[in-house]
């Protein structure tokens, strides 16, 4: 329904009105990345990753 | 009491302070989290039309956006807390419908939700035991999340479903990296409000089951 998608698209142009502010607020306020930091989320999020591959083999059958 | 035993003493108190946010967090997410299961459960067997799903989104981001920050300090923060999560699962009840009427819908949505719970523990379990500091993510976070929003919208008038899935997989990759930043802000003090908190964690659960959810539904064989 185009009624939707439109509704859908305003509410997705709002959120970004909200994130905005916050995007502005940690790009100058976060701590910058030391040595090891961007390897530390390598673990974690290659995790995330691989686990999905598997679920999505284990629903393909 | 010297400057040293001073300076022990104020970063026990602050551990304490840090241990019982978490805890009141973890409290009250699984008890929306179960809210939300409850209500997911009632809109399935009212059998609530799709558009349901897009009407809650909008009245919980609504409630979260404007009226949540104003009365997370009180008392009624949580039951806007439970109104934002009731009105989520209600909306997620719409989409589950659609998903049970596939003929490997049940396993799709048993599949997500197994996944989903695998993932947080396993994030939060990573970032409470390893103690790092994942508040250096802020504004990537927030960067990504604006891009995922933008892709969002272009699809909704473009329907690519190879788009459809980069954003599926992306905003998963998102949310992961927020649960870590959202706990990792908890422990360090970062975080004194337990309703913000676990209503931030409480969104990055419902998006990566989601997202989880279209992907194992596009890419399964039905």
């Amino acid at each position: 329904m185009d009624w939707m998608k439109i509704l859908a698209a305003v509410a997705g142009i709002m959120m970004l009105f909200y994130l905005w502010p916050a995007y502005k607020h940690w790009s100058a306020n976060s701590p910058k990345a030391e040595k090891g930091d961007w390897q530390s989320l390598l673990l974690p999020l290659g995790g995330v990753a691989l686990l999905i591959l598997v679920l999505i083999m284990s629903v393909q059958n | 009491m010297n400057r040293y035993e001073t300076a022990i003493s104020g970063s026990s108190i602050q551990t304490e302070s840090a241990n019982k946010v978490l805890k009141n967090t973890y409290m009250l997410l699984s008890a929306t989290l179960a809210f939300s299961a409850v209500m997911a459960v009632v809109s399935i067997i009212v059998a609530a039309p799709p558009f349901t799903y897009l009407v809650s989104v909008i009245a919980a981001m609504v409630l979260g956006i404007f009226v949540l920050p104003r009365k997370a300090n009180s008392t009624s923060g949580i039951g806007i807390v439970f109104l934002i999560t009731g009105l989520l699962g209600f909306g997620l009840g719409a989409i589950l419908t659609q998903y049970l009427a596939l003929p490997n819908g049940p396993q799709i949505i048993a599949t997500a939700f197994g996944g989903t719970g695998i993932i947080f523990l396993g994030l939060s379990g990573y970032a409470l035991t390893s103690k790092r500091d994942f508040s250096f993510m802020g504004g990537f976070l927030m960067a990504g999340m604006m891009v995922m929003v933008l892709a969002i919208i272009a699809n909704l008038f473009l329907n690519m479903p190879a788009l459809s899935l980069a954003i599926s997989g992306g905003v998963i990759m998102i949310m992961s990296g927020f649960i870590l930043f959202d706990t990792s802000r908890i422990i360090r003090g970062g975080e004194t409000n337990y309703i913000m908190a676990t209503f931030g964690l409480y969104l990055s659960i419902f998006n990566i089951f989601i997202h989880l959810l279209s992907i194992l539904g596009i890419m399964s064989d039905d």
